[in-house]
């Protein structure tokens, strides 16, 4: 193992390695360290969406940008990342959720987005399967440049091409703590040695509250056990990402032809429980049939969990905090991979450039001691 | 050519390659290679797999660790598990 690093980067989900990849092409000695292997813990297990469709205009921009990046991103780490842009249909079930609907296209469309509302017929052309009175929708909102990515290509192309630039990725690297002096710091402490840094970077997903404990840092952070299944393949039928914010359901048709989808159960408590439940199983089972009652003949072939990092306003905690040289890439509240392009590029131009090219002001640590917060509303799952 | 997964279609040349390429797991070949992420979950080639991981690492097949199983054992109708007769 390396003995020291410009950037040491606490794990290797699509957060880790895309910075991973951002500063070691800005001429960085980054260090990536994965307690198990890479995409083990989010990033492997998340529904792979990309959406820009958000109620808050930072994220708009955020993930706007991130699409961007995305739709290049192929090209420029020379490897298949899975990317298909079918557009995020998003449900309207009532009046004040089309008021809602309406204020948010506006904002959107001021920022260049093309995004519609659709009635009935424009549901039924989109995705021919949903069954628009069995959702008790009255409208909806699509995104055609929307889509999703294979998580495991994308962090993999990452990590690939942040290891041709130099950068070192150790797997099975357990960070025990963080070395600070005077507030500074100066290393991490792993099970399989020491490496002396100035700069430590907190994407640990879930576990960066714990990670933020080390150096007396706390973290407001939650984590909460999301649900998900999916079907065996079938013929290709839909390209949309159908979601709801009222029923939280969202599902979607995989490149191989599976249906992959979430809802959250209505008792979830925060805490690291990675127990699959019979309760998802029947209430996602349910509400997806009431979608699209085709589906009904599809076989689940498997379930399992994986954990938001949430935020009390749904939105990441990015930056630097009262240590110096501890960097914060977390809280992305279920969000992390599709934001995961752009976020790494401002990280790297903050810790390269000492400066950003988007503010991101309201993202830091600090915004919930002194300023009133705005909360993101467009969460699923 | 000798097929180890034949939900997913992997050969076992495709793991060998996996293998070359850095892959020490049975989970990272899993998200390469989708192996064992078919209907059957893996039953016919996660032994298969997990023997040609030992033999390329020259290690003991015990030393290999399993991938979680995750549930259901069988693949279940949408319609069933939403308590639907049909």
């Amino acid at each position: 193992m390396i003995e020291k690093a410009d950037v040491a980067i606490i794990g290797g989900g699509i957060n880790g390695c895309s910075l991973a990849y951002e500063l070691s092409k800005k001429g960085k000695d980054v260090v990536v360290l994965e307690k198990n292997y890479l995409a083990s813990g989010a990033t492997g297990r998340c529904g792979a969406g990309i959406r820009q469709q958000w109620s808050t205009k930072e994220n708009a921009i955020l993930a706007i940008k991130s699409v961007k990046k995305f739709e290049c991103l192929a090209d420029e780490l020379g490897a298949d990342i899975g990317l298909r842009q079918g557009g995020y249909l998003i449900a309207i079930h009532d009046e004040e959720e089309m008021k809602q609907a309406e204020k948010n296209v506006k904002m959107q469309r001021s920022l260049g987005l093309e995004v519609e509302i659709l009635d009935e017929q424009g549901i039924k052309e989109v995705v021919p399967i949903l069954d628009v009175k069995g959702m008790d929708a009255i409208a909806a909102t699509f995104c055609p440049t929307d889509g999703h990515a294979d998580p495991f290509k994308t962090t993999y192309a990452y990590a690939n091409a942040a290891m041709k630039n130099g950068a070192k990725i150790y797997r099975f690297t357990e960070v025990k703590d963080i070395l600070t002096k005077d507030k500074k710091i100066v290393g991490v402490k792993t099970n399989r040695g020491e490496i002396k840094t100035s700069i430590v970077v907190n994407a640990a997903g879930a576990w960066s509250k714990e990670i933020a404990k080390m150096v007396g840092i706390e973290l407001p952070n939650m984590p909460y056990r999301k649900e998900i299944l999916v079907t065996e393949r079938m013929k290709h039928i839909f390209d949309a990402m159908v979601i709801s914010f009222k029923d939280g359901i969202y599902f979607s048709q995989q490149e191989e032809g599976q249906i992959l989808g979430g809802i959250p159960s209505p008792e979830e408590k925060p805490g690291y429980h990675t127990m699959p439940t019979f309760s998802f199983l029947r209430h996602m089972a349910k509400t997806l049939i009431r979608y699209a009652p085709v589906l009904k003949h599809i076989n689940v072939i498997r379930q399992w969990t994986g954990f938001y990092d949430v935020t009390p306003d749904a939105r990441p905690i990015l930056g630097e905090v009262d240590v110096e040289g501890f960097i914060q890439c977390n809280g992305f509240s279920g969000h992390g991979f599709m934001l995961a392009p752009m976020v790494a590029q401002l990280l790297a131009e903050l810790i390269v450039d000492g400066k950003t090219s988007l503010p991101i002001k309201n993202l830091l640590l600090e915004r919930f001691k002194k300023m009133k917060i705005e909360r993101e509303r467009s969460v699923v799952g | 050519m000798i097929v180890i997964c034949r939900c997913e279609d992997v050969t076992e040349e495709d793991i060998i390659k996996e293998i070359k390429n850095g892959c020490t797991t049975l989970e990272e070949l899993k998200q390469r290679l989708r192996l064992g992420m078919g209907p059957c979950q893996g039953r016919t080639c996660m032994m298969l797999a997990l023997r040609i991981l030992a033999r390329e690492l020259e290690k003991k097949a015990g030393e290999i660790n399993l991938p979680k199983n995750r549930p259901p054992v069988n693949p279940v109708p949408l319609g069933l598990l939403a308590g639907e007769n049909d």
